[in-house]
């Protein structure tokens, strides 16, 4: 709740405060000024009128698809039309291709990002607790992290060969590093105070860390987690893209080959489709799973 | 200990304890030596220009900060580190936003490892002490910032602390409720015979509820005077409107202007040399 600004909110404050019976809610003083939310900085809009300008920018971007598709502006090698897009996913998917693709792409993904955030947040949460294991890992980790990853697949393929190993190890290698350094910032970024206030209240220094740092981090980690899983896909494309004979990088590339551009296309979305999705599911369990947390930072 | 002794051995001493924040750009005297000692059931406020090294003494004696020298002792007893046996309100708000009010409440009780029904009853007890009856359950997100900081109290009180600390806890928080909150902490001194150290900027605020006051100077803060108010514990709303509070406000406040002017020349000077 912030502190009032205006008079009569002050008032309906200080009235919330002598009537501490329930019921007396302090949040009564909305009211009034609603007009041009839209585009106040750090403004609130209802979620009616978020979904409608989300859909309408979808619309959009089809439209301007449409356009430059049906009039034959673009050439369709480049550009092809949304219906040939629409009937070639259902030729690949009656032709039975397009769901074990998906199957094992979404496989890839969850055993990479899984066994990322299995080390990394355990490790992320020590290097921003404890100065000694940052000193340890956090240079280490801020030069690994720049090497970019497509530099490692020849020694990936070298070291784990073709298999699906070597798909996981390079999402794995493509998130890991810097999933460590996310997480011991958002650890970092604990307030001082609330650990302060835990230790005048008696915790001792393992009970801070685990019924106060460890809980405080939730949100972080959770949005940590949102961030990575979209660089995952990145890294799984990459791999499939590279060496494998399965796999919706592996659909784009053949498809390029042949210049199906609309076979290109169908892998395009449904990757699309399924990032949207994974940040939906995000979206969805956040305020479910951890409801006391502030929402507005990131969404 | 017989009786006699344990009203002669005071609750916190503090002895030459100071603090130099040592930085980059050298080393800060936050703090000069400074010794005082609060008596059993006593209520001390400081009061203070602000960067004086309230915030710092504080968290000294709550084990959080490392002092520079000196030494503290509770009931005797020296100590180095944070403890339960001092609780603590702070300025921000510092309740744990994943648990309940309840659960905020029964934090420092569970640590201990006490019996649960003992940490429930304690939870019962001090959500009534600050009048939060019908809040048990809700998250802390949910309340103002009067109320958070009505269950800080609670959570601290509920360890059953030797003595409270509490830095300027009604800083953030607007006139009339801070009245509210005042009357509040009046109530629960003479109700629990709580011993406590209060930190503040609110002049009427240390006046209407401490014992003595201590003022200090600027930075490097020091204890400059020392005055001891006259209302006992017994106090009511009443004693804002008497003359002896209005001397005591004034005195306070004159010594508080003259180090609050050096704070703003000091910080001038600094500016002028800055820009040649
Ligand atoms: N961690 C720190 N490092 C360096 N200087 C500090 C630190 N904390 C406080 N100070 C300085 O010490 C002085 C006293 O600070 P503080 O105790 O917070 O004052 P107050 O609470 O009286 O306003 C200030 O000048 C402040 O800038
Ligand atoms: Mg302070």
């Amino acid at each position: 709740m912030q502190v009032p600004t205006t008079k009569s909110e002050a008032l309906a404050y200080a009235k919330s405060e002598v009537l501490t019976s329930i019921g007396a809610d302090p949040t009564v003083f909305e009211g009034r000024r609603k007009k041009a939310k839209v585009f106040r900085l750090g403004g609130e809009i209802s979620p009616i009128l978020y979904w409608t300008i989300a859909a309408f920018m979808f619309g959009l971007v089809l439209e301007l698809w449409c356009f430059l598709s049906y009039t034959g502006r673009v050439s369709p090698l480049i550009l092809p039309t949304p219906t040939g897009v629409l009937s070639s996913a259902i030729r690949l998917w009656q032709a039975g291709e397009l769901w074990p693709d998906i199957k094992i792409s979404v496989f890839r993904i969850v055993a990479g990002f899984l066994a990322s955030a299995v080390l990394a947040i355990p490790l992320g949460i020590l290097i921003g607790a404890y100065k000694g294991v940052e000193a340890a890992q956090e240079p280490l980790n801020g030069f690994i992290r720049y090497i970019p990853v497509p530099a490692l697949i020849p020694l990936v393929m070298v070291a784990a060969g073709i298999g699906e190993g070597a798909k996981v190890l390079l999402i794995f290698l493509g998130t890991y590093f810097q999933m460590v350094l996310i997480v011991a910032d958002v650890t970092r970024l604990v307030p001082r105070d609330l650990l302060n206030a835990s230790r005048t209240l008696g915790a001792k220094p393992h009970q801070v860390l685990f019924n106060v740092l460890l809980p405080a981090t939730l949100p972080g980690l959770m949005e940590t987690c949102r961030t990575m899983i979209g660089w995952a896909w990145t890294y799984l494309v990459i791999a499939e893209v590279v060496a494998t004979d399965s796999g919706l990088g592996y659909r784009i590339m053949k498809a390029q080959r042949f210049l199906r551009t609309d076979e290109i296309f169908v892998g395009i979305v449904i990757l699309g489709l399924l990032g949207l999705l994974t940040d939906l599911a995000f979206k969805f369990l956040q305020p479910r799973l951890l409801p006391w947390a502030e929402e507005g930072r990131n969404g | 200990m017989n009786a006699v002794e344990a009203s002669s051995t005071p609750i916190l001493r503090v002895e030459n304890v100071s603090k130099t924040y040592k930085g980059r750009k050298g080393d800060t005297l936050a703090l000069e030596p400074t010794t005082f000692s609060i008596a059993q059931g006593e209520f001390v406020a400081i009061v203070g220009p602000s960067g004086c090294g309230k915030s710092t003494l504080l968290h000294i004696i709550g084990g959080l900060i490392e002092p520079s020298s000196g030494q503290m002792f509770l009931d005797g007893q020296e100590f180095f580190e944070a403890g339960a046996e001092r609780g603590m309100v702070f300025q921000g708000y510092t309740l744990f936003p994943w648990l309940s009010v309840r659960e905020n409440v029964k934090f420092g009780p569970r640590m201990q490892g006490l019996p649960l029904e003992e940490q429930e009853s304690r939870a019962s007890h001090f959500l009534n002490e600050v009048n939060l009856h019908g809040f048990h359950n809700h998250c802390p997100k949910q309340l103002s910032g009067g109320m958070r900081q009505r269950v800080a109290i609670a959570r601290a009180l509920a360890n059953k602390p030797r003595i409270l600390l509490m830095d300027e806890p009604f800083g953030a928080l607007d006139a009339q409720t801070r009245a509210v909150m005042q009357d509040l902490v009046l109530g629960i001194r003479k109700r629990e015979k709580t011993t406590a150290l209060l930190i503040t900027h609110d002049i009427d605020e240390a006046v209407y509820l401490a014992d003595r006051i201590f003022v200090m100077t600027a930075r490097p803060g020091r204890f400059k005077a020392e005055i001891v108010v006259p209302f006992g514990q017994d106090r009511t709303e009443a004693v804002r409107d008497t003359s002896e509070f209005f001397e005591l406000r004034k005195q306070v406040s004159h010594l508080l202007h003259d180090e609050g002017r050096k704070v703003v020349e000091a910080e001038l000077a600094t500016a002028r040399i800055r820009e040649g």
